[in-house]
């Protein structure tokens, strides 16, 4: 790994993000505007809801963790789709840099740009509802770096798409949280699935990484084995995202795909 | 640095894009690319720049095989510009040229930056954003582009495309200067005919996907009878069954 190329191909993203007001805007906008709109919703839950009552700040930390995920595979697709739409795909995909590289650039490029949209938020949400997220404790660092590591992995596998399928792919970028979602169990228990869907929602980690939240919150209990499992499925899923991103590296080779993205 | 394709195939769903090509291009030669749009002439640059894998054939440099050689070390002596392939254009002409810099792995790369923005005129515009650029001036920027690393093989494709007359002749006499200094090897692929008699050391001409005729630009006009290259090309194009 050349880390002078990683940081080669980070400071491209840097210098987009500095050079560009709206865009800075652009990153803290849509957490803040969450953190209004979950706020309320939590607010109203916790007055009228007997499961959440005295738990104030439940549903608003859930909203802030998953939109850090959001945020964090988001990101990363975001600086993929801006090679593309920049027409700089081919220049990059010519210069020496390696498949491990670009992935490490973006893997650590996204949690920069992550972190400007997600901190205002998170630090919003303490004077406006007196919800802080902060709360979790020491084990949020766990959780936070589960929901990145699955989030960035999300974020390969659509760019892996956009590769094998061009910028045809790029809705399914969008689109690609909201069908996990349903089976993240964020603002409720697992129970509430049919078993059938439980069994199929264990396999992700974002049910390990809400169904702690909750417990820590609402339990106060700390569940090490539920915070081990979350990271380790999400790692594996990690390594998946991978193996596909170079599988489709391969295959675009192969059909000439890479040197038409853009176009 | 020499480059040789040897029976180079590309077959892609249903067609054949690049039909058993072979040539050279010798250590400080410049070759032409010539040929109808789509030809092939893409599809082969793609193939040399790593980018499509072959389905047949090889292409060695300087004797070994591309495809068993460690690849980013290939590519950092390789470097390519393109009117086709931009660069991003929120980032400013330095901010472009510092991170290619610094993925080519360039050793000084201030200085470098400052020798190519003066050899390429660049200094002017050189903190302005790329996309607020006129042709002729991304033209250039991607020139340089190309050259950061001091490549010793370079490939341009259409490297004067759109440009007016005069900035096109800045652009040709910098290649022909670079090329005199710095013994690079160029293949450049273009539809200016003139420009390639200027430049070019051989030619070869692709249609279909194959090599049709290949020589020097004179040996090429005088064998099909012609005035110029333009003419020779025109006919090579147009005139299936004067081929065979």
């Amino acid at each position: 790994m050349n880390w002078n190329k990683v940081y080669g191909l980070s400071l491209r993203h840097f210098y987009l993000i500095k050079s560009s007001f709206p865009r800075i805007l652009d990153l803290v906008y849509w957490p803040s505007i969450q953190i209004f709109l979950w706020g309320f919703i939590s607010k109203f839950f916790t007055l009228s809801s007997s499961y959440y009552n005295n738990t104030v700040g439940v549903i608003l930390s859930a909203a802030i963790l998953y939109d850090f995920l959001f945020r964090s595979s988001i990101s990363y697709n975001m600086m993929f789709l801006e090679e593309i739409w920049s027409r700089n795909f081919t220049n990059l995909f010519i210069s020496p840099i390696k498949i491990k590289e670009i992935i490490a650039a973006l893997t650590l490029t996204a949690i920069v740009r992550t972190l400007i949209g997600m901190v205002p938020a998170a630090l919003l949400a303490i004077p406006l509802f007196g919800v802080s997220i902060f709360k979790i404790g020491l084990p949020l660092i766990s959780l936070l770096l589960s929901l990145y590591i699955f989030g960035i992995t999300l974020g390969l596998l659509v760019t892996s798409g956009l590769i094998r399928f061009g910028p045809s792919f790029e809705n399914i970028a969008w689109a690609s949280l909201f069908f996990l979602a349903p089976l993240g169990c964020i603002y409720y228990p697992i129970e509430i699935l049919p078993e059938w869907l439980q069994i199929i929602a264990k396999i992700l980690p974002l049910v390990h990484i809400f169904e702690e939240m909750r417990n820590i919150l609402i339990n106060d209990i700390i569940s090490y084995t539920q915070i081990f499992l979350a990271i380790t499925i999400s790692i594996f899923y990690f390594m998946l995202g991978v193996a596909v991103f170079y599988i489709s590296y391969a295959g675009a080779k192969i059909r000439g795909t890479l040197i038409n993205v853009g176009e | 640095m020499k480059l040789e394709v040897k029976n180079l195939v590309k077959k892609f769903k249903g067609f054949t894009a690049v039909k058993n090509i072979s040539f050279n291009i010798n250590d400080g030669q410049t070759l032409g690319v010539l040929g109808p749009n789509g030809c092939g002439k893409t599809t082969t640059i793609g193939m040399l720049l790593g980018l499509i894998k072959p389905s047949n054939g090889e292409i060695l440099i300087n004797d070994e095989n591309f495809e068993k050689l460690n690849r980013e070390k290939i590519l950092s002596q390789f470097n390519f510009a393109s009117p086709y392939v931009e660069l991003p254009k929120k980032l400013t002409v330095k901010e472009n040229l510092e991170i290619y810099g610094r993925l080519y792995g360039v050793n000084n790369l201030t200085k470098r930056i400052q020798e190519i923005s003066y050899d390429l005129n660049l200094d002017l515009f050189l903190n302005k954003k790329t996309g607020e650029l006129s042709s002729g001036q991304k033209n250039r920027v991607s020139l340089a582009k190309s050259l950061i690393n001091s490549p010793k093989i370079l490939f341009l494709d259409e490297p004067t495309a759109s440009l007016d007359p005069d900035i096109g002749d800045f652009v040709r006499k910098y290649i022909e200067d670079y090329k005199s200094k710095n013994k690079v090897s160029i293949l450049l692929a273009s539809h200016n005919m003139k420009e390639v008699e200027r430049l070019c050391d051989q030619v070869i001409m692709m249609k279909e996907g194959e090599i049709v005729d290949r020589g020097t630009c004179q040996s090429l006009i005088d064998k099909h009878g012609r005035n110029n290259l333009e003419d020779t090309f025109l006919k090579l194009a147009r005139n299936k069954n004067e081929l065979e």
